[in-house]
């Protein structure tokens, strides 16, 4: 079984895998992060979205080892310490989320959404969130979220 | 009103472990010696099982046990049941009730039907030994179509002649064929409800554990009921005695209805960890979720309406085949029935209705109750017909409606279809509506539409559904196997905080926010010192769990029961502290007060009082602690109308929602910005129902929308913004005046929006999903 080594939220890890190990269960079961989740089988709902060296992935479609000496942040990462990032505080006070699966991987794909583009709209919100999927919110508050959220982080 | 108590949009509570990625999933859980589990699914939809050889698999890596359904029965692991019986016409008391295995015995009945369990020490393995089960299958012509299994050359099961599960019906079927014989015009109408996968974004899931020193069962699962699965595992399974079987559903990430059931999954598991000395965890992957957790819906309609010259409606005739799939599942029978055709009077006065519903038996996954269960398809089908009628005859969509509404000084008011409404006030819904959906400017935005090429259409809905199940009595005489009360406990701790316990669940509807706001509101403790505790069988006491919209109606009620007595007793250890009679002592949020004085108890010193008894009233217990259970009067009954404002392009077909408004009455709101996201949820799940989704097997049985690649679930891009309103007439039934918001959003929103698109399209009827191909259709005929 291949050594996987690779930064997690700012700490070194490492894990003895087998080589078809999922990222996503690289961080589930070796790292113990359970906060990335895995919501279905086809790479469509984006519940297991993570950064991999600044950029968001679906964790459940790239192999542990492709991310071999790479830097990854989950969503346990985001926040400092108990402050919320601007983007998680968004969520909150907007109610962008219900049973919580999916808020994971959607404040994931926000933080790199409102990082790569500014001035977003609620079209553009719309058309960029087409990776993830939410079953609670009919994603009314998930986009109003995301607005505040990147307006929070300066964008 | 208080900042933090009824009425106030608090932020919840629970937000900051799942924001934070400290979310705890049953999949989240790990325990020592955990071993995985993996099913043996029938990739057949209807076959007989000649043998079934488990010495490959059994030799396989890692592979610790290959178990099937011999070993099940053999431990005499009972079947699974449905809770709720259904008598027939012509004086049948009992549907018919085929034996449901956990684990298949010698037949199989649908594509992905449980047929064998793997254990083994790693998710690969189990996986990679499942596939070596070899199964011999024989196998057998399959029955799929809801409106053509009676009959079929087929039988499914011996204990359903024809496929037949019932044949039931309400009403009275003379005085309305009385009134279509005097009836000036009739509008008739066939509909399909189309079949739906509910598609929680939390896989289901378990984690069965075993510990042989003491002989307790310790199962996570996925749970809406955490003390229903306790209660149908012990009593009817059979697997673990309802005392040593702990059932902790901790976080779930959504359930919609479909984790209300009881499923082999857990049970097998719950089962077989014992039997392997091992815990075992079980989690579906999404394609096992989509051929296994029971569907909704799925009805074949026909829907006939007597109207009188000024459109008013005379009587009502319908018949529905329902499919139940390939077993029934919980509480599937009642669906289709009591859950059903009881809300076919709508908003309206008809006098007289009459239907009577075929359930019938398919090679299909079992359906059971999905977010409305029963009422959105009673619902789509009265309000397709009434919008069928007044294009018909020539009147206002909206006008009809006002003509036909039951008018807010008859309430109570007796339906024809058992039930009594409390209260409602329909009109005011509808003109709040019209005016926030600028029903007075469409003329000239349909102008402008066709100005563009385009086509414009306005659709309503006007709805009421039946939230919060019971009373228990009345739904035992209906066949109901359980009763539907609520429990509550309300723990003081001494130095004045408070934990809450209720036997419903929260899976997304923010009850951790909005019972403390109950609480806090009642006994006048900061919201901060209140916590609530839902989940778990040795925490709380026994409660029936979340669905039909219950939990603040039900558990609500059972809270504030409990509260009540918390006042009643602080008010004795108050009088005597402060010197006073009992009949002084006056409460107001949390100040126990001598009338007509200064002096006063916080309820944080009647607290620590209680637990610190030297001054003291004698005859008193000490302690603050007490609990409630609550049996409703009635069920509520949460109405509105909702308008949905399309525009097509009738040369792709192409339809886009421009406006959609909601105006509901959920009488008392404890907080807004939460129901407010019940109901955009709700929405979003009905608009893909009418436009996006759609379980659909082929001729063989297999299931073609298997994946997130088939089956269009709602996308941002999907949905437009929600313009949500309210009304209000208080329930006089519960002392929170509440009525439950769960299921309003998926109950009005499909009629309203395939009445829009219809309207667009030039009336002709459009099933659902009214997709961009059908759509075009449409527009092309029309024109």
């Amino acid at each position: 079984m291949p050594t996987v080594s690779m930064t997690v939220n700012g700490k070194a890890v490492s894990a003895d895998v087998e080589a078809r190990t999922l990222l996503v269960h690289y961080i589930r079961d070796h790292i113990g992060l359970t906060g990335t989740h895995v919501g279905c089988d086809t790479s469509q709902c984006g519940a297991c979205v993570v950064h991999v060296n600044g950029k968001s992935v679906k964790s459940c479609s790239t192999l542990a080892v492709q991310a071999e000496g790479a830097d990854v942040a989950t969503i346990e990462g985001l926040a400092n310490g108990e402050e919320l990032h601007p983007m998680q505080a968004a969520f909150k006070e907007n109610h962008g989320l219900q049973c919580g699966f999916c808020t994971p991987g959607m404040v994931m794909s926000a933080v790199d959404l409102a990082n790569n583009m500014k001035n977003l709209d609620e079209a553009t919100i719309r058309e960029q969130l087409d990776g993830n999927i939410c079953r609670c919110t009919g994603y009314h508050n998930i986009v109003k979220s995301i607005k505040d959220g990147a307006e929070r982080m300066g964008g | 009103m208080s900042e933090t108590g009824i009425g106030a949009a608090v932020r919840r509570k629970e937000d900051q472990r799942f924001l934070t990625g400290n979310g705890n999933y049953t999949d989240d859980i790990n325990v020592f010696g955990q071993t995985y589990a993996a099913f043996v699914r029938s990739p057949h939809a209807h076959a007989k099982i000649n043998g079934i050889n488990t010495s490959a698999a059994a030799a396989a890596d890692g592979v610790v046990a290959v178990l099937t359904g011999e070993e099940l029965a053999a431990d005499g692991v009972g079947p699974l049941i449905c809770g709720w019986n259904i008598a027939g016409k012509n004086g049948v008391e009992a549907h018919n009730s085929p034996v449901h295995h956990a684990l298949a015995m010698g037949k199989v009945n649908y594509v992905g039907d449980h047929v064998a369990l793997v254990v083994a020490e790693t998710q690969g393995q189990a996986d990679s030994a499942a596939e070596m089960v070899e199964v011999d299958y024989e196998e057998l012509p399959a029955v799929v179509g809801t409106g053509s299994a009676l009959n079929h050359t087929t039988t499914i099961h011996e204990e359903a002649p024809a496929n037949m599960c019932y044949d039931w019906e309400i009403g009275d079927s003379a005085a309305t064929d009385a009134a279509f014989a005097s009836a000036a015009h009739v509008t008739t109408v066939e509909v399909v409800n189309n079949r739906l996968i509910p598609n929680a974004m939390e896989p289901r899931a378990c984690l069965a554990q075993y510990n042989q020193g003491t002989g307790d069962w310790t199962l996570h699962v996925t749970s809406q009921n955490p003390h229903v699965h306790r209660l149908v595992m012990s009593a009817f399974n059979g697997v673990a005695p309802e005392h040593k079987l702990r059932v902790i559903a901790p976080d779930v990430g959504g359930g919609f209805g479909s984790k209300i059931f009881i499923y082999a999954e857990e049970v097998v598991c719950t089962w077989a960890t014992r039997k392997v000395g091992r815990p075992i965890k079980w989690t579906a992957k999404r394609s096992e979720s989509f051929l296994s957790d029971a569907h909704g819906r799925d009805h074949v309609s026909k829907a006939e309406l007597a109207l009188d010259a000024d459109g008013k409606f005379l009587a009502l005739r319908v018949n529905t085949k329902a499919n139940l799939g390939a077993y029934l599942s919980t509480f599937a029978s009642a669906v289709p029935t009591y859950m059903y055709a009881t809300l076919l009077a709508g908003t309206y006065t008809t006098p007289a209705i009459y239907c009577d519903v075929q359930g019938v038996f398919t090679n299909t996954a079992p359906v059971d109750a999905y977010r409305g269960a029963g009422r959105p398809e009673a619902t789509y089908l009265l309000e397709r017909t009434v919008e069928t009628a007044a294009r018909e005859m020539n009147i206002d969509p909206a006008e009809i409606r006002r003509r036909n509404f039951i008018q807010p000084d008859a309430f109570p008011y007796q339906t024809p279809v058992v039930h009594q409404y409390d209260i409602g006030d329909y009109g005011a819904s509808l003109e709040k509506a019209c005016e926030m959906a600028d029903v007075g400017g469409f003329a000239a935005r349909r102008s402008d539409s066709e100005s563009r090429g385009k086509r414009r259409g306005l659709g309503y809905s006007s709805y009421i559904e039946a939230c919060g199940i019971a009373p228990s009595a009345a739904v035992g005489a209906l066949g109901g196997g359980v009763g539907l009360w609520e429990s509550a406990d309300i723990r003081f701790n001494a130095t004045g905080s408070v934990t809450v316990m209720t036997g419903t669940h929260n899976h997304g509807q923010g009850h951790e926010t909005a019972f403390a706001q109950v609480v806090s509101d009642k006994l006048g403790v900061p919201i901060e010192n209140i916590e609530v505790v839902e989940g778990d069988t040795d925490k709380g006491p026994f409660g029936m769990g979340t669905y039909g919209s219950r939990s603040i109606a039900v558990g609500g009620s059972a809270i504030v029961k409990a509260a009540d007595k918390i006042i009643e007793k602080g008010k004795k250890i108050a009088a005597h502290c402060l010197e006073a009679a009992e009949d002084d002592i006056e409460y107001d949020g949390g100040n126990f007060t001598v009338a007509g004085t200064d002096k006063v108890m916080n309820i944080a010193e009647i607290a620590f009082t209680a637990y610190v008894p030297h001054n003291y009233p004698e005859g008193v217990e000490p302690g603050l602690h007490e609990q409630a259970f609550y049996d409703p009067l009635n069920f509520s009954f949460p109405a509105g109308v909702h308008i949905c404002e399309v525009e097509v392009d009738p040369t792709t077909g192409e339809t886009e929602i421009v406006n959609y408004t909601a105006v509901d009455d959920f009488g008392t709101i404890i907080n807004p910005m939460i129901v407010e996201g019940q109901v955009h949820g709700g929405i979003g799940q009905g608009v893909g129902q009418a436009m996006l989704e759609g379980a659909n097997y082929d001729d063989n049985g297999q299931l073609v929308t298997g994946s997130y690649m088939d089956y269009t679930m709602p996308r941002a891009d999907n949905l437009p913004n929600f313009n949500v309103g309210t009304t209000s007439t208080p329930s006089p039934l519960n002392p929170l005046g509440v009525k439950g918001a769960g299921e309003a959003g998926a109950i009005a929103s499909p009629p309203a929006v395939i009445n829009a698109i219809t309207d667009a399209c030039g009336g002709a009827m459009i099933d659902m999903p009214a997709t961009q191909e059908k759509v075009w259709l449409a527009c092309q005929a029309a024109e």
